[in-house]
C-alpha cells in the first residue's frame, strides 16, 4: 500500500474513487433521510386534509416572526457553509475557519430562537401536547374563533413539536460536526486533496436547511394569513 | 482420515483469521470478513432463541386446550418469535453475513467502501438486539411483530416501548449496511467488471440494499410516533382525540411489505449463484433474472394495502392493491422458470448446497402461489388471519429465505473457514430440514382454509390430528437445524482442508481469491474479461 497516497484509505484506488464513494454515500444516507421525515409528512398531510380549520388555528398560535427570522437565519447559514466548502477546496484555511465559525454560529442562534422564544413561549401558553396540553383565555379564544375543535388542534401542535423537534435534534448533530470540523480545521487536517469531511458536512447541513424550508409554510403560513 | 493424509501438504499462510489473535482483534475489525462472521454468531444465536419461541408455542398446540402456557405467555411467545425473526435474524441473515463476506470478494475490491460504518452496523445490530432482550427478559411484549395501534399504543401490557426502540435501533444497522453495499457496488467493481457481468447475487444485493435505505427510515418514524403515542398519549393514532389507527398500518406496511422482500430477495440472489454450479451450466436468462430483482424491489413499494384489505381501507384501494400484488408474480415466476431452465440439460450434481437449492425452489413455489389466493380480494376475506397466512409466509421466508441462507452457508463455507464439511452428513440434513419443514407447515395451509386463527393458544379439538402432525414436524425441523451447528463447528477445526475452488465454481471469490482469503482478498487487483457464470 505504499503507493497510496497517506490521506487514501486502504480500501480504495484513488482519491477521486475515494472522493466518489463519500458522495455518493452521503446522497444515500440523505435519501433516507428523505424517507425519515417522509413518514411525518405524510402524518402531517392526512391530518390537515381531514382538519383543516383545526391546523389554521393551531398555525396561527404560532408566531410567524421568529419562523421568518429563524427561515433567514438559514438560509444564511447554507451559504456560509457553501462558502467554506469553496475556502476549503481552494486551500484557504483562514477563511475555512471563518465560514465554519459563522454557519455553527448561525446553526446555534436558530437552536436559541426555536427553545429560547418558541417552544418557552409555547409551555407557558399551555400548548405543549403529552406536558400541559390546556390552552385558556385569549388562546382558548382564538381557537373557538375558528371553530376548531381544541383536541384537534392539539394534534397539529403534536405534529409541529415532533417535526421541529426532529428537525432541532438534527441542527444539533449538524452543530456538533461543525464543531469538530473547525477544530480540524484550526489543526490544518485540510487541503484541497483531502477536503470530503468538509464538502459531506455541507450536504447534510443543506439538506437540514431545505427541511426547514418546507416545514416553515407548511407550519407557519397556512390559514391565509398573509 | 482424509484429513491426516492432507495435513502435512498445508503450509502455513496469513489470512483474514490468522492474521491478528484475541478478542480486540475481532471487536475492533474493520475487515468485512471477520465483520461477516460476527453477524454469523449474532444471528445465529437470536436464530435459536426465535425457533425456542416457536417450539414452546407448537408444543402448547398440541392439546386443544392449550394446556402448556398461560394464554398471556403464548401473546408473548408468538410476539418475541416474530420481532426476533424477522428483524434480528432474517433481515441481517443473508445481507449482513454472506452479502458483507461476499460482496467485495465477488467485485474485486479490497473491502467494502466504508469499513468502520460497517464495524458500526454491527454494533448498532447488537445494541437493538440488547435492548429488545431487555424487553423480553423484563416482561415481553404481547402486541405480534405488528405492533398494530391502538392495541400497542393503549392496551398491551408488555415493554412495548423498548421492543420499539430495538426495532428501531436495529433498523439503522440496516440502513446502514444498505448504504455501505450501494457505494461498494456501484464504485468499488474491479476493472471490466461491467454492471450485467456482475454475479446475480450483487444484483439482488443491490436491490436489498435500496429496500433497506427506502423503507428503514419509515418503519423508524414510525416506531419514533408509536413510542411518543404511548408513553404520552397524544392522540396521533387514537381516534378518542383526531388520530387514526389505520395510518399507522398504512406506515407499518410502507415499510413492512418492503421488508418481507427484503427477507426474500437475498436469497433468490444466492439460489442464482448455487444453481449455475451445479448445473454445469450458464444461467438461463441472465438479465431477466437481474431486473427482476429490481422488479421485485420497485413493485414492492406499491402493495402494502394488500394486508389491509379488511382492516377499513377504501375497496378501491383494495382493488389498485390486488392487482398490483399480482404483478409481483411475474418477476417471481421469471426466476423460478430461469433457474429451472439452468438445469434443464445442466449436468446437475446433488452436493447439499443443491440440495438447498432444489427445496428452495419447489417451496418458494408454494408459497409464491399461495400467496395470490391471499392477494385476491374476496378469498383474502376468507383466510386472512388464518394458519393459511402462517403457512403461505413461513414457505416464502423458512422454507425461501432460510433454505436459501443455509444453502450459501454451506456453498461457501469452504471459502470462509478454508474447511470442508462432512457432505453426507450435510446431505441427510437438508433432507431431515425439508422433510420436517412441509411437515410442520403443510397442516397449517387446511387448518387455515378449515377456519383455525392465527395467534389463538386453543382450537377446536377437531384440528386436533393436523396441529399434532405440524408440532410432530416442528421437532424434526428443529433437530434439522442443530445438526448443521454441529457438524459446521466441528468442521471448523476437523474439517479437511477444502482449497481454494472445492466446487469448480465460476465467480472471482472462488477463482482468484484463497480460501480462507487474506485480509486484503487478493493478492492483486483481479481483471475481468468474462461474462458471469461462464461454465463449460
Amino acid at each position: 500500500m505504499s503507493n497510496h497516497a497517506a490521506a487514501v484509505a486502504h480500501q480504495f484506488d484513488d482519491a477521486f474513487q475515494q472522493h466518489d464513494a463519500a458522495t455518493l454515500g452521503m446522497w444515500v444516507f440523505l435519501t433516507t433521510e428523505v424517507l425519515f421525515f417522509g413518514g411525518l409528512f405524510t402524518g402531517y398531510t392526512i391530518y390537515r386534509h381531514l382538519y383543516l380549520p383545526a391546523f389554521e388555528a393551531g398555525s396561527h398560535l404560532l408566531d410567524v416572526r421568529f419562523g421568518a427570522a429563524n427561515t433567514l437565519i438559514l438560509i444564511c447559514s447554507s451559504l456560509t457553509m457553501a462558502l467554506a466548502v469553496h475556502a476549503a477546496q481552494l486551500g484557504h484555511r483562514k477563511s475555512l475557519m471563518t465560514f465554519l465559525a459563522f454557519t455553527l454560529i448561525l446553526g446555534l442562534l436558530f437552536i436559541f430562537i426555536k427553545l429560547a422564544f418558541e417552544w418557552r413561549h409555547d409551555y407557558i401558553e399551555h400548548l405543549v401536547p403529552g406536558i400541559n396540553f390546556a390552552p385558556e383565555g385569549e388562546t382558548l379564544a382564538a381557537i373557538q374563533a375558528r371553530h376548531a375543535p381544541v383536541n384537534y388542534v392539539e394534534l397539529f401542535m403534536i405534529f409541529y413539536f415532533i417535526m421541529t423537534g426532529i428537525h432541532a435534534l438534527h441542527m444539533v448533530v449538524g452543530v456538533g460536526i461543525l464543531t469538530t470540523l473547525l477544530i480540524m480545521a484550526y489543526r490544518g487536517r485540510f487541503s484541497p486533496e483531502r477536503c470530503n469531511p468538509i464538502e459531506m458536512a455541507g450536504l447534510y447541513w443543506h439538506f437540514v436547511d431545505i427541511v426547514w424550508i418546507f416545514l416553515f409554510p407548511l407550519l407557519y403560513l397556512i390559514g391565509g394569513r398573509y | 482420515m482424509a484429513t491426516a493424509a492432507l495435513e502435512p501438504q498445508v503450509e502455513f499462510r496469513t489470512h483474514y483469521l490468522n492474521h491478528a489473535y484475541g478478542i480486540k482483534s475481532w471487536l475492533l475489525t474493520t475487515d468485512h470478513k471477520r465483520i461477516a462472521l460476527l453477524y454469523l454468531a449474532s444471528v445465529t444465536f437470536f436464530f435459536f432463541v426465535g425457533g425456542a419461541a416457536a417450539v414452546l408455542m407448537r408444543l402448547n398446540l398440541l392439546e386443544p386446550t392449550g394446556s402448556l402456557l398461560e394464554p398471556a405467555t403464548y401473546n408473548k411467545l408468538f410476539s418475541m418469535h416474530g420481532i426476533v425473526m424477522i428483524f434480528f435474524f432474517l433481515a441481517p441473515a443473508v445481507p449482513a453475513v454472506l452479502g458483507n463476506f461476499l460482496i467485495p470478494l465477488m467485485i474485486g475490491a479490497r473491502d467494502v467502501a466504508f469499513p468502520r460504518l460497517n464495524l458500526l452496523s454491527w454494533y448498532i445490530f447488537m445494541l437493538g438486539g440488547a435492548i429488545l432482550m431487555y424487553a423480553v427478559i423484563a416482561g415481553g411484549v404481547d402486541t405480534g411483530w405488528t405492533f398494530y395501534t391502538p392495541l400497542s399504543t393503549s392496551y398491551a401490557t408488555g415493554n412495548v416501548v423498548a421492543a420499539a426502540m430495538g426495532v428501531f435501533v436495529s433498523g439503522f444497522s440496516s440502513i446502514l449496511t444498505g448504504l455501505n453495499f450501494i457505494v461498494t457496488i456501484h464504485k468499488m467493481r474491479a476493472p471490466g467488471l461491467t454492471w450485467f457481468r456482475l454475479p446475480l447475487f450483487i444484483w439482488s444485493m443491490y436491490a436489498t440494499s435500496c429496500i433497506f435505505i427506502l423503507a428503514m427510515p419509515v418503519i423508524a418514524i414510525t416506531m419514533v410516533l408509536l413510542a411518543l403515542e404511548r408513553l404520552f398519549h397524544v392522540g396521533i393514532f387514537d381516534p378518542s382525540l383526531g388520530g387514526d389507527p389505520i395510518l399507522f398500518q398504512h406506515l407499518f406496511w410502507f415499510f413492512g411489505h418492503p421488508e418481507v422482500y427484503v427477507l426474500i430477495l437475498p436469497s433468490m440472489g444466492v439460489i442464482s449463484e448455487l444453481v449455475p454450479c451445479f448445473s454445469k451450466k450458464r444461467i438461463f436468462g441472465y438479465s431477466f433474472v437481474a431486473f427482476s430483482s429490481v422488479a421485485i424491489a420497485a413493485i414492492s413499494f406499491l402493495v402494502w394495502g394488500h394486508h389491509m384489505f379488511v382492516s377499513g381501507q377504501s375497496v378501491y384501494a383494495g382493488l389498485v392493491f390486488s392487482a398490483l400484488s399480482f404483478a409481483v408474480a411475474i418477476p417471481s415466476a421469471i426466476k423460478v422458470f430461469n433457474w429451472t431452465a439452468t438445469m434443464y440439460k445442466g449436468s446437475v450434481s446433488y452436493s447439499a448446497p443443491m440440495l438447498y437449492a432444489i427445496g428452495f425452489i419447489g417451496l418458494f413455489t408454494m408459497g409464491g402461489l399461495t400467496g395470490l389466493f391471499l392477494a385476491s380480494l374476496a378469498t383474502d376475506v376468507h383466510l386472512h388471519d388464518t394458519y393459511f397466512v402462517i403457512a403461505h409466509f413461513h414457505y416464502i421466508m423458512v422454507g425461501g429465505a432460510v433454505m436459501g441462507y443455509l444453502g450459501g452457508i454451506h456453498f461457501w463455507w469452504p471459502k470462509m473457514t478454508g474447511r470442508l464439511y462432512p457432505d453426507g452428513w450435510a446431505r441427510f440434513a437438508a433432507g431431515v430440514i425439508f422433510v420436517g419443514f412441509n411437515l410442520t407447515f403443510f397442516p397449517q395451509y387446511v387448518l387455515g382454509y378449515l377456519g383455525m386463527p392465527r395467534r389463538y393458544p386453543v382450537y377446536p379439538p377437531e384440528f386436533q390430528v393436523l396441529n399434532v402432525m405440524s408440532t410432530a414436524g416442528a421437532s424434526i425441523l428443529g433437530i434439522g437445524y442443530l445438526i448443521p451447528l454441529v457438524y459446521l463447528i466441528w468442521s471448523m477445526r476437523y474439517g479437511p482442508p477444502a482449497g481454494q475452488n472445492p466446487w469448480g465454481a465460476k465467480g472471482l471469490e472462488w477463482e482468484k481469491a484463497l480460501s480462507p482469503p487474506p485480509p486484503e482478498n487478493f493478492e492483486e487487483t483481479p481483471v475481468v474479461t468474462e461474462e458471469a457464470y461462464n461454465y463449460g
